[in-house]
């Protein structure tokens, strides 16, 4: 699609996950054994041949830079098109809004020639098809369209999610801000489809008049004068907004049904490439239920984990139930059991780690 | 252009013939390897790694799965501005070309190309060697000895030796006589294929050996002997690490076996000296509550039903509950059905072996599965062993 715009918007990033997004943002987060968060909807645009994305980076993105490099993995290193990283241009201000920052590189969206525009959160583990997104976007002579989810997660007290209320003909009337979700509420995915002369005009209408928040100022507030249609997303998508819901999400990618979901069919998920060996298991390997990443050494027992790039889980030592990030280093006898172990964290000779209930994060680089 | 202190011309024309049905669609520096690469990766990434910034490929046989495999040689940091990879296949020029005739003929077919490059030194390679080896070590000895021309070498087992071309050399290390799989070996020195030239004293020898129709054109048949029998400065480099030859099935097998060793020398894994490959995408490898899995190395996008003992499994390997792989090198995309048991096999890339099948034999022989093969356990193939 030559003819579309990916925007992946990180300005409304929330920060869900403590002590893992302390030092990155959310859309850099490690995820399933190999992947970072924002693969999933880098691969998204990539699946249907979007050939220029930018990137809407608040703070926290040397990680996502580094990951992202120039794009080469998901094929947007090319001349005049690419991978574009948009940070905020005022670092001594508060960001006032996602419009703000859009306004600030407004020159981005005028250059480009394409006449679409798709914007997505960079946190969303899916498959979608944003051909069939656009297809109906058009069909609908929809000015704006906006992807749902009917919630399908656990109880949450806390109010996190946008909530949109349709019509019988699937117009989106009103927005919720900030609702706790139940079952079946239509929650609003942060994913857009709008044409791009629309959304220039409607973002320098909208600072004129000192407003900054996309869904609030643009989609709600033109809700009568536009035709707002919602997108209802059905497949398979983790609503992660905390440690267990992380922690859960991961652990449902030892489900080979989801695995075959992402993986095996001509849908890819790209990521960058590093140039690990293959994994390595010993004679004193006991590896069940578990992914294993390339440049893992397992000498010791691992159930029911997700296990990244370059762990070494040596003689005697046991992983369940956890997740371990790059390069983390599980030593002779030590034990870990529902533990997120961020990057390069080694835990030394004998150390037992038990999480009951909920997961316990051992932050980056830490020794235990 | 400025000029280089040196290129390498990497001799990857072989057919590899003793690979049997695995080099029927590939040229042997195209065969997979070690569970992600290809044998080529490990010339290539030594390159890499000595600080080598111009490589010429010369292809010959079935190039097009090594031509796309090394695109415009980025995986190797090769997509330079000045120099990289080029591919160098066999070419027409207004007097007509024809095939290259020998690895030496191969190489003078080029010498526009080198000298485009004007290199002072050429480092001439095989790719279809595993090793690890840092060749600018070896320029070094080169310079230091001033000689002509500088091979490196090995020990072999003495009882090995009449398998390889053998230097007899002096105290110094000063080759002074090359014997080409000796019946009796006075010495037990190995050539690698490993070669330091001086571009202009090479050029010589290239252009007199192209005007002897009595030629084979080989560098290990002809310019080297040549070289030797005009008292040319010939040094040997004695190479020290792992370095195996995987021209033929036992080989290829015992080197995967090799990878396998606890104690082994040779690592994949070492993160001083990568290996560079043209890496697919794939899933992290899962492993599943019923496998087992020990001893054995395991690339991306395997799913791991049954067990796996002693082997090395490609990307994207699938191998069903119930089923038994051992001793055994897994090639890419292989999908091994349910209640399957292999031992002592190569399985080459994209091959199905369908539930219930049996690849195993009771005497010592490797067992070799071609590629794009469907197995089942009525196989003609299997009632064979």
């Amino acid at each position: 699609m030559r003819n579309v715009l990916g925007v992946i918007n990180l300005v409304n990033e929330r920060p869900i996950l403590k002590e893992l997004t302390h030092h990155r943002c959310l859309a850099s987060l490690p995820f399933g054994g190999r992947y970072r968060m924002i693969d999933f909807t880098m691969s998204n645009f990539m699946n249907v041949s979007i050939s220029k994305v930018a990137i809407f980076a608040k703070d926290k993105y040397r990680s996502l830079m580094d990951h992202l490099g120039s794009g080469k993995e998901w094929d947007l290193d090319h001349r005049s098109q690419g991978l574009f990283i948009l940070p905020s241009i005022h670092p001594d201000e508060k960001v006032k809004g996602d419009l703000q920052q859009f306004y600030d590189h407004l020159e981005f969206f005028q250059r480009a020639t394409a006449d679409t525009v798709i914007i997505a959160p960079g946190h969303h583990i899916c498959k979608i098809d944003f051909n069939d997104v656009i297809k109906k976007h058009e069909s609908n002579k929809a000015d704006i369209t906006v992807l749902y989810k009917d919630y399908d997660g656990g109880a949450v007290k806390r109010p996190i999610y946008h909530q949109c209320s349709l019509d019988a003909d699937g117009v989106v009337r009103d927005i919720n801000f900030f609702t706790a979700p139940k079952k079946g509420d239509h929650i609003c995915l942060e994913t857009y489809v709008i044409k791009k002369q629309l959304l220039i005009d409607l973002i320098k209408n909208c600072i004129e008049y000192d407003e900054y928040d996309f869904l609030k100022d643009i989609v709600k507030a033109n809700m009568i004068n536009l035709k707002v249609q919602g997108y209802q997303f059905t497949g398979y998508m983790p609503f992660i907004h905390s440690l267990e819901t992380y922690h859960a999400s991961n652990m449902e990618f030892l489900n080979p049904e989801t695995l075959r979901h992402f993986f095996y069919d001509s849908w890819e998920v790209f990521t960058k490439i590093k140039h690990e060996a293959p994994a390595e298991f010993t004679n004193s390997s006991k590896v069940s239920n578990s992914l294993i990443a390339n440049g893992c050494i397992i000498e010791g027992t691992v159930e029911n984990s997700i296990i990244f790039r370059g762990v070494k889980v040596k003689k005697g030592a046991v992983v369940k139930n956890s997740i371990i990030m790059q390069k983390g280093d599980i030593e002779e006898g030590a034990s870990v059991e529902n533990v997120i172990t961020d990057k390069q964290v080694i835990i030394t000779k004998n150390q037992k780690i038990t999480a009951i209930n909920k997961p316990v994060v051992i932050k980056k680089a830490i020794v235990v | 252009m400025a000029s280089k202190k040196w290129i390498a011309m990497l001799l990857a024309g072989g057919q590899g013939s003793r690979l049997g049905e695995l080099t029927s669609d590939l040229a042997k520096p195209a065969v997979p390897f070690g569970g992600k690469y290809r044998i080529i990766d490990f010339t290539l990434s030594n390159c890499t790694h000595s600080g080598i910034d111009t490589v010429g490929v010369l292809t010959q046989y079935r190039p097009h799965i090594l031509n796309s495999y090394i695109g415009n040689g980025r995986p190797w940091d090769l997509d330079r501005n000045n120099g990289g990879v080029s591919m160098l296949p066999p070419y027409q020029g207004k007097d007509g070309g024809e095939w290259y005739k020998g690895t030496a003929n191969a190489v003078y077919q080029n010498f526009h190309f080198i000298d485009h490059n004007d290199p002072e030194y050429v480092l001439v390679i095989s790719g279809d060697h595993i090793y690890k080896m840092d060749y600018n070590k070896m320029l070094e000895d080169h310079m230091e000895n001033g000689a002509h021309a500088t091979i490196a070498v090995i020990e072999v087992p003495w009882e090995e030796a009449n398998r390889f071309g053998i230097m007899n050399t002096n105290e110094i290390d000063q080759i002074i006589e090359f014997d080409e799989k000796p019946k009796y070996p006075k010495s037990n020195l190995a050539s690698m294929g490993v070669y330091i030239f001086n571009w202009q004293h090479l050029k010589k020898y290239l252009t007199e050996d192209e005007m002897d129709s009595s030629s084979s054109n080989d560098f290990g048949k002809d310019i080297i002997p040549k070289m030797l029998m005009d008292e040319a400065k010939l040094q040997a480099y004695r190479f020290t690490g792992y370095w195996k030859d995987v021209g033929t099935i036992e080989s290829l097998w015992e080197a995967h076996m090799d990878l396998l060793e606890e104690s082994s020398n040779f690592k994949l894994g070492d993160p001083n000296w990568q290996i560079y490959a043209g890496n697919a995408n794939h899933p992290p490898q899962y492993i599943s509550n019923d496998a087992n899995v020990t001893q054995s190395l395991i690339n991306e996008g395997c799913l791991v039903f049954g067990n796996v003992d002693h082997s090395v499994l490609s990307y994207n390997v699938q191998i069903g509950s119930g089923s038994s792989v051992k001793n055994s090198v897994i090639m890419p995309n292989v999908k091994i059905g349910n209640n399957v048991i292999i031992e002592k096999a190569i399985i080459g890339s994209d091959t199905i072996i369908e539930d219930n099948a049996v690849i195993s034999n009771s005497n010592l022989g490797i067992i070799l599965i071609g590629e794009n093969q469907r197995v089942s356990s009525e196989s003609p193939l299997l009632q064979a062993l």
